[in-house]
């Protein structure tokens, strides 16, 4: 189980609101995209769920208990960029998180336990079509295949809930298609909670199974920073036929 | 035809010749120079010929000293080695705990970067004294000044370049579980590491000033300390080959770090291309 229950959470700079009366009941298991302008608050909502950092007013609850006050094994991340270690392979990249967990002083595994983690990081690795590349470093892959080794990195610790900035953001069409595929099989299979952020709108509609559209709703022409954006629309997608039409009433055109 | 200077490439060959070419002009120039001083004077000691160079070197590295029975070459060059690496080697290990506590850990940052700073900008040369009433003369007060003068820039520069790695991968790190000690050992460890070799590559010019000062002042063996014995009997012939010895040393071990780095650390070189 994963809820999310986000109370009236604020957040604000020394010179900008950016964040403001943010309220939300997300059930277990559900996919959210966050659509928005650029420069709404998006990452820095993600940000506040991954516990980078505090909202300056309210409380966000996971499972009813306020979210531990840093990053920790319960909430994934993938993010657009240096989403993994360059120094490791791929498939040390995966172990990473096992080694991690199975050996606290050396943070590394060897012998029949090491063997052991990285057959587990081989069927996470032909998941994702990466069991080609275990040998190569990140910086030998393409933006897609890095971005399917930061998944694979993320689910060996089997997250409860899963946090992505604009994943494919960098990836051609062709690829961003195989992607869609890959991370809705990987969702249906484990069933976390996902935030994942897009420009895209057709994307964040044809992913999610719920929509979180933020904007600004006031607006003070003479200081920018006074409010700031909050969700504007809340789209649980039950009925995916009327896709369409809720692109057509959302406030600002698809970049 | 026709094509602009910035726009002329030259081939290998080409490259040898012209990078061959100071080097010949400085030989030539040093040959004829000290050919019209030894024919004015037989007994000048200023720009010795090639030949005495020669025999020097010679004797240097052949030939057991009268007094202390040791070949004085070899004697000079080790005790300076052992001195220079022990004292790099110290530097090196509290520039990466230095660096990595600095970079990594805000309460270590606000404790110790003022006073890193400021021990930075203390001139090493002017507290040698100091050095020597605290660690008497021989060797330890000559490691010493080596690690003084080159563990500020060292922890400096690493303590940046950790807080210069991306925050995303202490945040991925910890989404995966890592504990402080686990990240900065799988993590921030095998990430600066090779900066720290090339710190330490950028850092040997000096280390090498420390020793040879060191030396020159109070020693009875090494590489400096030779160099300014002799220095008052004249004895260019000595001192000529012990500077191209000394260049030569220097610019070995920036190769030979050079190679390490590219040697233990493959990643880096991997997807540049
Ligand atoms: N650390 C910070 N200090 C001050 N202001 C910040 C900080 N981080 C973000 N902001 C401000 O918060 C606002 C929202 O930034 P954020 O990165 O969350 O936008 P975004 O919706 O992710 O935009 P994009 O779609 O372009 O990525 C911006 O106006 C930005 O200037
Ligand atoms: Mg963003």
């Amino acid at each position: 189980m994963s809820t999310l229950s986000v109370r009236n959470v604020w957040m604000e700079y020394a010179d900008q609101v950016v964040l403001e009366r943010v309220n939300l009941e997300i059930p277990s298991g559900e996919f959210c995209a966050l659509v928005g302008p650029s420069g709404c608050g998006k990452t820095t909502f993600l940000r506040l769920l991954l516990s980078m950092e505090r909202p300056t007013r309210g409380t966000i609850l996971l499972d009813d208990a306020p979210l531990s006050a840093e990053p920790g094994p319960g909430r994934g991340v993938v993010f657009q960029k240096y989403s993994a270690f360059p120094h490791l392979t791929v498939s040390e990249n995966v172990i990473l998180g096992l080694e991690f967990a199975g050996s606290p002083v050396l943070g590394k595994l060897f012998g029949a336990r090491r063997r052991a983690a990285l057959d587990q990081a081989e069927t996470i690795l032909a998941s994702v079509g990466l069991s080609g590349a275990r040998d190569k470093y990140p910086a030998e892959l393409s933006g897609g295949m890095q971005q399917r080794l930061a998944i694979a990195q993320t689910l060996v610790r089997k997250p409860k809930v899963l946090l992505m900035d604009e994943p494919f953001g960098a990836l051609d069409v062709g690829t961003k298609a195989q992607m869609y595929e890959l991370i809705l099989a990987l969702w249906r299979e484990v069933r976390m909670t996902v935030f994942m952020v897009t420009h895209d709108l057709k994307e964040g509609f044809s992913l999610a199974t719920r929509v979180l559209a933020f904007d600004k709703v006031r607006l003070d022409p003479d200081a920018p920073g006074a409010y700031g954006a909050t969700v504007t629309f809340n789209l649980p997608l039950d009925e995916k036929a009327e896709r369409a039409d809720i692109v057509a009433k959302l406030p600002f055109a698809p970049v | 035809m026709g094509r602009r200077i910035i726009n002329r490439r030259l081939g290998y060959g080409g490259a040898i010749f012209w990078g061959a070419l100071p080097f010949l002009a400085f030989v030539m120039l040093y040959a004829t120079f000290s050919a019209l001083r030894l024919a004015d004077n037989p007994g000048d000691k200023l720009l010795p010929a090639f030949s005495t160079i020669g025999n020097t070197i010679l004797r240097l590295a052949t030939v057991p000293d009268a007094r202390t029975g040791g070949i004085l070459l070899w004697v000079d060059t080790e005790a300076s080695l052992m001195r220079l690496g022990i004292g790099l080697a110290g530097a090196s290990v509290l520039g990466l705990i230095g660096g990595i506590a600095i970079g990594l850990i805000p309460y270590l940052r606000a404790g110790l970067s003022p006073v890193v700073a400021v021990i930075s900008m203390v001139p090493p040369m002017a507290i040698l004294p100091i050095l020597f009433i605290v660690f008497g003369l021989d060797e330890l007060s000559k490691v010493m000044l080596i690690i003084i003068g080159v563990a500020p820039f060292l922890i400096r520069d690493l303590a940046m370049k950790v807080s210069d790695m991306p925050i995303e991968l202490l945040i991925k790190a910890q989404t995966l579980g890592a504990s402080t000690w686990q990240i900065v050992l799988r993590v921030v460890l095998p990430q600066v590491a090779p900066k720290l070799v090339d710190a330490i590559r950028l850092s040997l010019g000096a280390a090498w000033l420390f020793l040879i000062s060191a030396e020159a002042i109070a020693a009875t063996d090494g590489l400096g300390y030779r160099i300014f014995l002799v220095r008052r009997y004249l004895a260019m012939d000595v001192i000529l080959p012990y500077v191209a010895w000394i260049t030569l040393l220097a610019f070995a071990m920036d190769w030979v770090l050079r190679r390490f780095n590219r040697l233990c650390f493959p990643w880096l070189q991997r997807g540049l291309s």
